[in-house]
Formats: C-alpha cells, sequence, structure tokens
C-alpha cells in the first residue's frame, strides 16, 4: 500500500524540485515539516517536562540538602523516611478529606448551575458568562478577597456582618483551628473558582442529549422533573461526570495556592504539595526527600486515576453509553 | 469607529494576535537587564518595610554611590527568609542582603568576614550589637537598625475600664477580658502569635539558648506562660484574623482592640493617629522567676560571601552603613523609628530624646533581650510549631516543647557538633 501512496504524491514534487533549490525540496518533505511544527513543542515538553521529572525521580535516591547536584548515594532512605513521616502522611489524609469534600460539592453545584442555566428561556449567554468569569481570577488573588475581606475575623469582615446580624459573637474563620472553619474559607473559595468551568463542560454534555429521548420517555409516561432527570439525564451525562471526577481529583491534588495562602504558618491543613514545597524549599531546602515525597505521589496519583477510570469506566467511551 | 467595529474578530486574528503578544513577551525577557553583567553591578535584597518612603530612600542611598551600579529587591510578601535562603542558592543570589545574625549562614560560608570594615569603628556601636554579630572574634554583619518590640496601648480605652497597665501575664489576661466589648477586642498578638514567642521565653525568665549554645528556652516558667497564652486564645478576648498583622499599626488605630503587640517603627504612625492617648509596656513577667521583656529585634547588613564581587560588596556596606552617617541617621528615623545602632548618631538623635520615644528607649535599654547568634532559623521554625501546636491547638505544651528539643538539638549538633 505504501507504494501507491508514494506513486500519488512524490513524483510531481520530486519532478520540480532541482528548479526551485534546495529549500522548496525541504518544504514539500513531509518529515521536514512534521519536525518543523512538533519539534519546538516535543523541545518545550523535554526540556521543562521530562527531564526534571527525571531529574527529581534521580535526586529522590540521593542526599540532597542544599543541592541539586547530588554526590551521596543513599537507595530508598529518603522514600523509607517520608513514608515514616507524620507530616507527610498527615497531609495525605488533609488531602482525602479535601477531595471528598470538594470532588462532590463541585460536581453538584455545578451540575445544578447547568441544569439551570439550560432551562432558561431568556438571558442564557448572560447567565453562562456570569458563572464562567470567576475561572478566570487567580487563586490567589481569591484568597487574598477571602482572606482579608469575606473571613477576616474583624467585625466588619463580610461573614462576621452577616453573622452579626443573628447576634453571633465573631468568629477567627483561620487563626483558631478549632472548629476548622477554615475548611469553609477554603472550599467556598474553590467552589467559587472551578464551579464556572465545570458547569460549561456540563452545560455541552446537556445540549447533546437528544430530545428524541425526552419525548420518548414523556409518551412511556415518565414524570418531568426528578424522574426524568434520574433514568435519561444523569445515565446520558455518565461519560462527563467521569471525566468531571476526574479533572476536579487531580485538580484536587494540585492545591496548593489558597492553602499557602490562607493558612500560613499552621501545622494543619497541609495539603501534600504544600508540605512537599516546606521540605524542598523551606528552611531545609532537601531536595532529597522532597523528590521522593514527589515520586510517592506521582505513584499514587497515577493509582488512584487507573482504579477510579477502572470502576467508572473512563475512556471506554460509547461502550458506556 | 466604523473600521474598529467592522473588524472581523475571529479565532484566527485573536490567536494569531495572542501568539504575537507572546512572543514579544518572549523577547522582552530575553532583553531584560539582569543587572548582572557589567562587573561594577551590585544587587542587595531587602524585606519590603511598611513605612512610606522606605523603599524610596534605600534606592536614593544606592543611587548616591558612585563605585557600582547597585540594583535593589525590595521583597514583599511575608516568608523574606525563605525567598532569601532560595535566591542565595542560586546564581541570581544578592550580593549584599539584610538578615538578622543567624550562625547558620557563617557555618556554610555564607557570610563574608566584615571584621575590617567594623573594627575601626567598633567602639561606636551598641556593645550588644556587636556581641550578637561575633562569633569567634569575628564580626559579620553590620547592623542598620535596632527595632525594639513592646505593647502599645489606648490610654483611654484602659482608664475606662479601670485597668492598670498589667505587670504579670495573668494580669494581662485579666486587663484583656475587662477590655473587650462588642466592638473592641482587649488585645492584639498579631495573627499567628508568632511575634510574643521570644518575648514570651525571655519573660519566663528563660532564653533560646544559653551561653554554651544548649536549649535555655524549656523551662515551667515557659510551659506555665504556654499555658496561659493557650487560655488567652481561647477566651475571645484576643483579636485574631485581623486584616493586617502584627507590625502594622492598623489594629490599634483603628479601634479594633485596646493592647496591640507592635514595635518601635511603627511609633510615629501610631502617635499621629492617637495623640496623647498612648502608652507604651513591656511584655509582663510570667511567674516569680519573670521579667519584664522586650524584644530587641532589628536588621542587619551581610555581605554574601559566594558572590564573585565580595570586595566590591564589601566596599559598598562599608561606604552606606559605615561611612555615611547622614544616611544612617535618615534611614533610622525619618520613616519609621528605629534606634541607631551607632552611638554617635542615637545620642544626637533629638527625636529619641523626649516623650514617647524616650520611653521606648527606656524600655530598650532596661528589658531588652538581643538575638543570640546560634538561635537560627530552623530553630525559630521549630518554637514556631510549638505555639501553632499547644496554643491555637490545644495541644500538651511539655510533649510539643520535647518534640521541639528534637529539632533543636539536632540543629545544634549539626552546627556546632
Amino acid at each position: 500500500m505504501s507504494t501507491t501512496t508514494k506513486l500519488d504524491h512524490a513524483p510531481p514534487a520530486a519532478a520540480k524540485a532541482p528548479k526551485a533549490g534546495p529549500w522548496r525540496g525541504l518544504r514539500g518533505s513531509r518529515t521536514f515539516n512534521f519536525w518543523l511544527f512538533t519539534g519546538p513543542f516535543l523541545a518545550g515538553l523535554l526540556i521543562f517536562v521530562y527531564i526534571p521529572i527525571g531529574w527529581s525521580i534521580y535526586l529522590s535516591f540521593f542526599e540532597a540538602r542544599f543541592t541539586v547536584t547530588p554526590e551521596k548515594f543513599v537507595g530508598f532512605d529518603n522514600f523509607r523516611e517520608m513514608l515514616s513521616n507524620d507530616d507527610f502522611m498527615g497531609s495525605l489524609v488533609t488531602f482525602t478529606v479535601f477531595a471528598a469534600i470538594i470532588v462532590p460539592t463541585t460536581w453538584a453545584l455545578s451540575l445544578g448551575l447547568a441544569l439551570l442555566v439550560n432551562r432558561l428561556r431568556f438571558m442564557r449567554a448572560f447567565f453562562r458568562s456570569v458563572f464562567f468569569l470567576p475561572t478566570a481570577v487567580s487563586y490567589v488573588a481569591a484568597s487574598l478577597i477571602w482572606k482579608m475581606s469575606i473571613f477576616n475575623g474583624v467585625r466588619f469582615g463580610l461573614a462576621n456582618t452577616v453573622l452579626g446580624v443573628f447576634d453571633v459573637g465573631n468568629v477567627a474563620w483561620l487563626a483558631n483551628p478549632d472548629p476548622p472553619w477554615y475548611w469553609l474559607v477554603i472550599v467556598t473559595a474553590r467552589l467559587w473558582l472551578q464551579c464556572g468551568f465545570y458547569m460549561i463542560l456540563f452545560l455541552a454534555a446537556l445540549q447533546n442529549i437528544p430530545g428524541e429521548l425526552y419525548e420518548a420517555a414523556a409518551i412511556d409516561g415518565a414524570k418531568r422533573g426528578w424522574q426524568t432527570f434520574w433514568y435519561i439525564t444523569l445515565p446520558q451525562l455518565r461519560a462527563t461526570s467521569t471525566a468531571v471526577i476526574l479533572l476536579l481529583l487531580v485538580a484536587a491534588y494540585q492545591a496548593f495556592d489558597e492553602f499557602f495562602n490562607l493558612l500560613e504558618r499552621t501545622t494543619w491543613g497541609r495539603p501534600p504539595l504544600v508540605e512537599l514545597y516546606y521540605i524542598a524549599l523551606g528552611e531545609e531546602q532537601d531536595y532529597g526527600r522532597g523528590s521522593a515525597g514527589a515520586v510517592i505521589l506521582t505513584l499514587l496519583i497515577c493509582t488512584v486515576t487507573l482504579f477510579q477510570g477502572r470502576i467508572m469506566g473512563f475512556g471506554r467511551g460509547e461502550e458506556a453509553k | 469607529m466604523s473600521a474598529l467595529s467592522n473588524r472581523n474578530w475571529d479565532r484566527r486574528t485573536v490567536l494569531r494576535a495572542a501568539m504575537g503578544l507572546a512572543a514579544a513577551g518572549g523577547l522582552a525577557a530575553c532583553g531584560s537587564n539582569t543587572g548582572r553583567d557589567s562587573g561594577d553591578s551590585l544587587v542587595q535584597y531587602f524585606h519590603a518595610y511598611g513605612e512610606a518612603g522606605t523603599e524610596q530612600a534605600i534606592k536614593r542611598y544606592a543611587n548616591a554611590y558612585d563605585n557600582a551600579d547597585v540594583t535593589t529587591q525590595w521583597i514583599t510578601g511575608s516568608n523574606f527568609e525563605s525567598k532569601l535562603f532560595a535566591a542565595l542558592l542560586t546564581d541570581s543570589a544578592p550580593d549584599v542582603f539584610e538578615f538578622h545574625p543567624q550562625y547558620q549562614l557563617i557555618d556554610s560560608g555564607q557570610v563574608a568576614d566584615l571584621t575590617d570594615l567594623v573594627e575601626p569603628v567598633k567602639d561606636d556601636f551598641n556593645q550588644a550589637d556587636i556581641a550578637s554579630h561575633t562569633v569567634d572574634g569575628k564580626i559579620y554583619g553590620i547592623r542598620m537598625i535596632d527595632d525594639p518590640q513592646f505593647f502599645f496601648y489606648r490610654k483611654s480605652m484602659l482608664e475606662d475600664a479601670g485597668v492598670q497597665p498589667p505587670t504579670t501575664l495573668e494580669e494581662l489576661l485579666e486587663a484583656a477580658a475587662k477590655l473587650t466589648t462588642d466592638d473592641v477586642k482587649g488585645l492584639f498578638l498579631g495573627n499567628d502569635l508568632h511575634a510574643v514567642i521570644q518575648p514570651l521565653i525571655y519573660a519566663a525568665g528563660a532564653d533560646t539558648l544559653d551561653d554554651n549554645n544548649k536549649i535555655a528556652y524549656h523551662t515551667d516558667g515557659v510551659v506555665e506562660g504556654i499555658k496561659q497564652m493557650r487560655k488567652l486564645f481561647t477566651s475571645g478576648d484576643l483579636l485574631l484574623d485581623a486584616p493586617a498583622d502584627f507590625w502594622d499599626p492598623s489594629a490599634l488605630n483603628q479601634g479594633l482592640c485596646a493592647i496591640q503587640w507592635c514595635g518601635m517603627w511603627a511609633m510615629p504612625q501610631f502617635q499621629e493617629a492617637l495623640g496623647d492617648d498612648l502608652g507604651i509596656m513591656p511584655f509582663p513577667k510570667i511567674g516569680d522567676a519573670g521579667q519584664p521583656a522586650v524584644y530587641n529585634g532589628g536588621w542587619s547588613m551581610f555581605v554574601n560571601a559566594k558572590s564573585d564581587k565580595v570586595d566590591e560588596a564589601k566596599e559598598y556596606v562599608k561606604w552606606l552603613w559605615i561611612d555615611q552617617k547622614d544616611y544612617q541617621e535618615d534611614w533610622a528615623l525619618s520613616y519609621g523609628f528605629h534606634i541607631p545602632p551607632r552611638t554617635s548618631i542615637a545620642e544626637s538623635a533629638e527625636k529619641l530624646k523626649s516623650g514617647l520615644p524616650a520611653e521606648g528607649v527606656k524600655l530598650f535599654n532596661e528589658y531588652g533581650k538581643f538575638d543570640r547568634i546560634g538561635w537560627t532559623q530552623a530553630m525559630i521554625t521549630a518554637t514556631e510549631d510549638v505555639f501553632a501546636n499547644s496554643v491555637r491547638k490545644g495541644n500538651d505544651p511539655e510533649a510539643e516543647l520535647d518534640k521541639c528539643d528534637d529539632k533543636v538539638n539536632s540543629e545544634l549538633k549539626k552546627l556546632f557538633g
């Protein structure tokens, strides 16, 4: 087969090539064009993603304090230390709590928003934009707003003003870990920031559900509302839901900005990335143990993602429907 | 107008514009001058001072220096030390930086020996400042300013509540309770309370380390103090999660609290806002062995010994922080109030001779405790964890101090063997 393809394309180009000089020939070459377009991106990927990953794995087997070119090989010592490090293991618990709260709430809220916006007869584009806009805000900026104006501990903070109406005294939302109000601050900030984006995904999926299905259901006697939602809409959204949950889990793993900015100098409420930041880039500058932690985390993310894909059928596409 | 609105912004146009912008940004980054190309350029790091005019002042001094082109990095944010430590590891490390005297910087050869610069004018320095920068007879930094930290309070609020300025920690707790109303909290110690860790240790009659660099903070008095702090933290009389931290005068000035822990630097701003309705007092003593405490913080200039321009950097530091007394006086007194470490400047400083500033100087001299050079950042972080866990979280102080001892001892072993 390949010979036919060659015969189809190659001869005319080859015939004209000598006249126009060597560059014309090069431009006509598919291999050259392939590398021209993908080369820069592949180089970037290699330099900024794969080499650092490899370097990090290399570092995790060395004692690397205050240096990234270590000499002392320590085998699996860093891994052993990290796995018996209470702070690091505690950060995994923090992450689990965080994911257990944020994944279902974001899923439900963005789906709810999508259903509402989908039902709108006018100003739909307006509301779609309004809910999507927070996605464009940086996590750092949002954290500062949450910390300094909404959830500050003084009487004129927004949350405390509202509580003041009900005669409840000022609450120290972030300084006092008992009761852990800081979770409320962190979760609401993230909900506000990310719900709009997932709403758009759900909205697209909702608009893809064929109208005939609803008509058929109505003829079969399914009641509008809950019954239709449960037996038609939700199953039709399965592929999107799976993707959304996967993305949410990954995003939760990557959580850093709001924890770092809202919970300065605490010993609690540190997800893995914040913990690793303090180990690798804090006063210790311990890149060996930091890298070991990063490798453990990566393995964990891979395992969880694969496992989740298995039970929820991500990537099976048509079959899932 | 019509030309603009007729323009068709399809996806391709937008994409092209975006890529053009990105490319332009990249080119601009390539062309930016890092300030380290020519041999006579220096980079200095300063943390962001809160007082208006400080950044301009530092840059003005630097511009007046003829022998090198000095670039100032004004580091904002609350984690100056981690940004500084991270930068010192890289090729773009500062040649000159401000910090506190900490032995790990000397142990790792990070800071240059400045004895030959300081020695000729050694007698003109506050001897406590010389001592806190000296290891084995060598002086490693030049003190720029001394910053005593103590309590500021609203005299009128204390009078209205019938409260005398407290002299023990118990009295401070009682005062805080009496001063707290619906709108005003009794006391503000900063959002994470870390500013009062060292004062609390001193007020309990203890110290961070002893003269042989062994742990001196783990005493019954300190445990008692931490327990009291826990009581205060849960009492509801403490201002928490304020928009600005303890180093900023706004909490007291805005009437959010009646007593605030702050520093000499903010005194002009306090006086401007509150006039005569302002008093100061040391951290009250804890237990019978205790004594009132003031923490004499401050900032010093260091030269990066690993820079390839150590000599030029030393020359600049000598020029500004040894020779230029006008600038030193301007730096200490024109923005916030700081106590000049140079005796000759301190003695001629009219601003510090009367009224509240004079009281501040008295507290500095009478109760002030200076940093110990062996008390390093890792140890400071360890005690901060004690406060986070036992004051804010409610864990047993004794157990937390034991954990802290392990960390401090391993650091001490690394540094002093």
